[in-house]
């Protein structure tokens, strides 16, 4: 097999708070092949956000930073990489669009101009042919009537379609990596469907490959090849998507899955956010406590997973989990 | 529709500055008759009757609106001019004075404001805290009259009083070049306030700014910091900076009478001065219009500034 595009060891990231610093990201280890999709689910607060984030060397300043591990990009340590260099990556070979399209993008410029913006940072396109693009790019993600939809401002734009502009300038360098974190969380249902279809229809064209941030279990079977399922900071499970929903071995997983009970139909209304496992995620200040962080809520908890955090097991087919009784669920 | 509201305030401001100056004690007659050396009732009764004295208040009143319509504000009795003249010949020291005080203090509040918000805990931050702070809380006059004894004396780089040199003639540019010399200590003084005011709201706004969603946007685009900062930043952090310079318009007008009385600046408000000492009230009441016009362009140019730096402030579609 050869080098994989992103390859995440052993990443931990700390944020300072008021009291002490924590990490919020502990031991996290994952990869990612150029053309695939890999999608990170969990309950908020589980540092989903912060990974993505860490890639994209955006932590929040003076609060969060990289205490250990790596994060190779193309051969490259991005955590060693120079804020220069990280420029020069950023929105070029990853780009990331966000959660809130009704404030991502800026409402004093025209939504063409925050495109052809980034064409001309990294392609060095001029004035004329970055706009020009702009327009393309606006007709690639169907925004009908690009053309004159270009000199928009985004107030005079849906969330939908704002969405669509910030996939627009995402994709305008044809970046090797996608970042999608929860990009349809603040859409209604039926413009959420349009969305997943675009990005679906852009991956085949231009074959970037998706890190895909959801609570949305069915958006996760139908773009990802792979999963992540993350809890307090930790990997809990790792694996191919049919594989993880058909044979989950992490009791979080477990759990999340049942919550969704129309997992695999295509996609319905019915679709629900995972908020339903009893029990909260535990604070910031437990994450990093030697024990398995999942213990408080969990149905075959033993005294073990109190006393020790439960080493990541992988078993012959890249399906790996972070569980003492995880092979008791086989 | 702003245009309306402009001529109803204005027509406002007409009303009531009349009717201060009505009822406040003496009028022209006691003036002139004193300047005669005292003078017995008939004469002042004659004096009150040729000016139209001693009609009734509305009459007076409508007479004003009426002339004012046509720009003729009367004939000042102890300039013994017309007073849109002599306006006129003073109010683009004012002008210049006030716009150039204005500009001076939006540019430098802002990149002490923006300055300070990127480095919250830097010794430079600390300086624009204590600056501001000392600029919001000293009088005007004791700016100005400290810096007048500070450059009169001590360091005489700067003339500081009146606005051109006599003796010094020539082109242009050496004319500018004068007037621009004795421009500076009023205007540090004027506008030394304003830079605290526009520091300090200017520094509030950024920081909030770089908070926002599209700020992580635009770093995530790679764009450079410069960019991210006055490209993306500052443009969305001008609006209330502007909407204040706006309100603060009228408060700049008002804080020129003073600097001009302390570097006898000949504008309008040492012709307020000269003219309340003088009760000469046709150029008092020329001068109180002639500042509402100037508030009111002023505040119709901030609306046209704000609609530039953003889109979503009129033109809706
Ligand atoms: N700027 C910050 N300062 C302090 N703590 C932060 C900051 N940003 C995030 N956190 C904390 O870090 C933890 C992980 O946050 P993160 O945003 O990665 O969660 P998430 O999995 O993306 O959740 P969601 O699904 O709600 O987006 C949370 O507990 C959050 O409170
Ligand atoms: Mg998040």
């Amino acid at each position: 097999m050869s080098d994989p595009l992103l390859k995440v060891q052993n990443l931990r990231i700390e944020l300072t708070t008021r009291d002490d610093v924590v990490p919020v990201i502990d031991d996290l280890s994952f990869e990612l092949a150029a053309q695939e999709s890999i999608s990170f689910v969990g309950e908020s607060g589980c540092g989903k956000s912060m990974t993505a984030l860490a890639i994209m060397g955006l932590l929040p300043e003076k609060i969060g930073r990289v205490a250990s591990g790596s994060i190779i990009f193309d051969g490259e340590d991005l955590t060693q990489a120079s804020e220069d260099r990280l420029r020069e990556i950023r929105g070029n070979d990853i780009s990331m669009i966000f959660q809130e399209p009704m404030t991502s993008l800026n409402p004093v410029y025209t939504v063409g101009e925050q495109i052809a913006e980034v064409l001309r940072a990294h392609q060095g396109l001029g004035q004329q042919a970055a706009w020009t693009m702009a327009e393309e790019l606006l007709d690639a993600v169907r925004i009908p009537n690009a053309k004159r939809r270009v000199s928009d401002y985004p107030f005079q734009m849906s969330g939908g379609q704002r969405q669509r502009v910030m996939i627009a300038m995402a994709l305008a360098c044809k970046p090797k990596i996608l970042i999608a974190d929860e990009p349809t969380t603040a859409l209604d249902v039926t413009v959420q469907a349009q969305i997943f279809d675009l990005l679906n229809d852009l991956r085949r064209q231009t074959g970037t490959s998706i890190i895909m941030i959801t609570h949305d279990m069915g958006a996760v079977a139908e773009m990802s090849e792979r999963m992540i399922v993350m809890y307090a900071g930790r990997g809990a499970e790792i694996g191919g998507v049919d594989e993880i929903i058909e044979k989950p071995l992490h009791p979080y997983t477990q759990g999340l899955i049942a919550c969704v009970p129309h997992i695999l139909a295509t996609v319905s209304a019915e679709r629900e956010r995972l908020l339903e496992v009893p029990g909260i995620v535990p604070s910031l200040r437990e994450f990093g406590k030697d024990q398995c962080l999942f213990a408080s809520r969990c149905p075959v908890r033993t005294d073990i997973c109190l006393q020790k955090r439960p080493p990541i097991e992988t078993d012959p087919s890249g399906h790996s989990v972070a569980c003492w009784h995880g092979k008791d669920a086989s | 529709m702003r245009v309306f509201y402009a001529v109803v305030l204005l027509a406002a401001v007409l009303v009531l500055n009349f009717s201060l100056m009505h009822l406040a004690p003496g009028d022209v007659a006691d003036t002139i008759s004193q300047s005669m050396g005292g003078a017995d009732q008939e004469i002042l009764d004659k004096i009150r009757a040729d000016y139209g004295l001693d009609k009734p208040f509305l009459v007076q009143l409508g007479h004003y609106i009426g002339r004012v319509l046509q720009f003729d504000l009367g004939h000042s009795f102890f300039f013994n001019q017309p007073v849109t003249q002599l306006i006129l010949q003073r109010l683009p020291a004012t002008l210049l004075l006030v716009i150039s005080a204005q500009i001076l203090a939006l540019v430098l509040g802002v990149v002490l404001g923006v300055y300070s918000a990127r480095k919250p805990n830097s010794i430079a931050n600390y300086f624009v805290t204590f600056f501001s702070l000392f600029g919001y809380s000293a009088p005007v006059f004791w700016t100005g009259i400290l810096l007048l004894i500070a450059f009169s004396l001590k360091i005489p780089w700067f003339p500081v009083a009146g606005m051109r040199d006599v003796t010094i003639s020539g082109g242009f540019w050496i004319q500018f070049w004068d007037v621009a010399r004795h421009l500076v200590l009023p205007m540090i003084t004027l506008s030394s306030i304003f830079i605290a005011l526009y520091s300090r709201l200017s520094r509030a706004t950024m920081m909030e700014t770089l908070g926002a969603d599209y700020i992580r946007t635009a770093k995530a685009k790679g764009l450079s910091n410069r960019q991210v900062i006055y490209k993306h930043a500052l443009k969305n952090s001008l609006s209330p900076v502007i909407t204040q310079a706006g309100i603060q318009f009228s408060a700049m007008m008002s804080g020129a009478v003073l600097v001009e009385a302390v570097f006898s600046w000949p504008g309008l408000g040492t012709l307020a001065f000269q003219s309340i000492i003088a009760r000469d009230t046709p150029t008092i009441l020329g001068i109180l219009f002639f500042s509402a016009l100037v508030v009111i362009v002023g505040n119709l140019l901030t609306d046209l500034a704000l609609r530039l730096v953003d889109p979503r402030v009129g033109g809706r579609k």
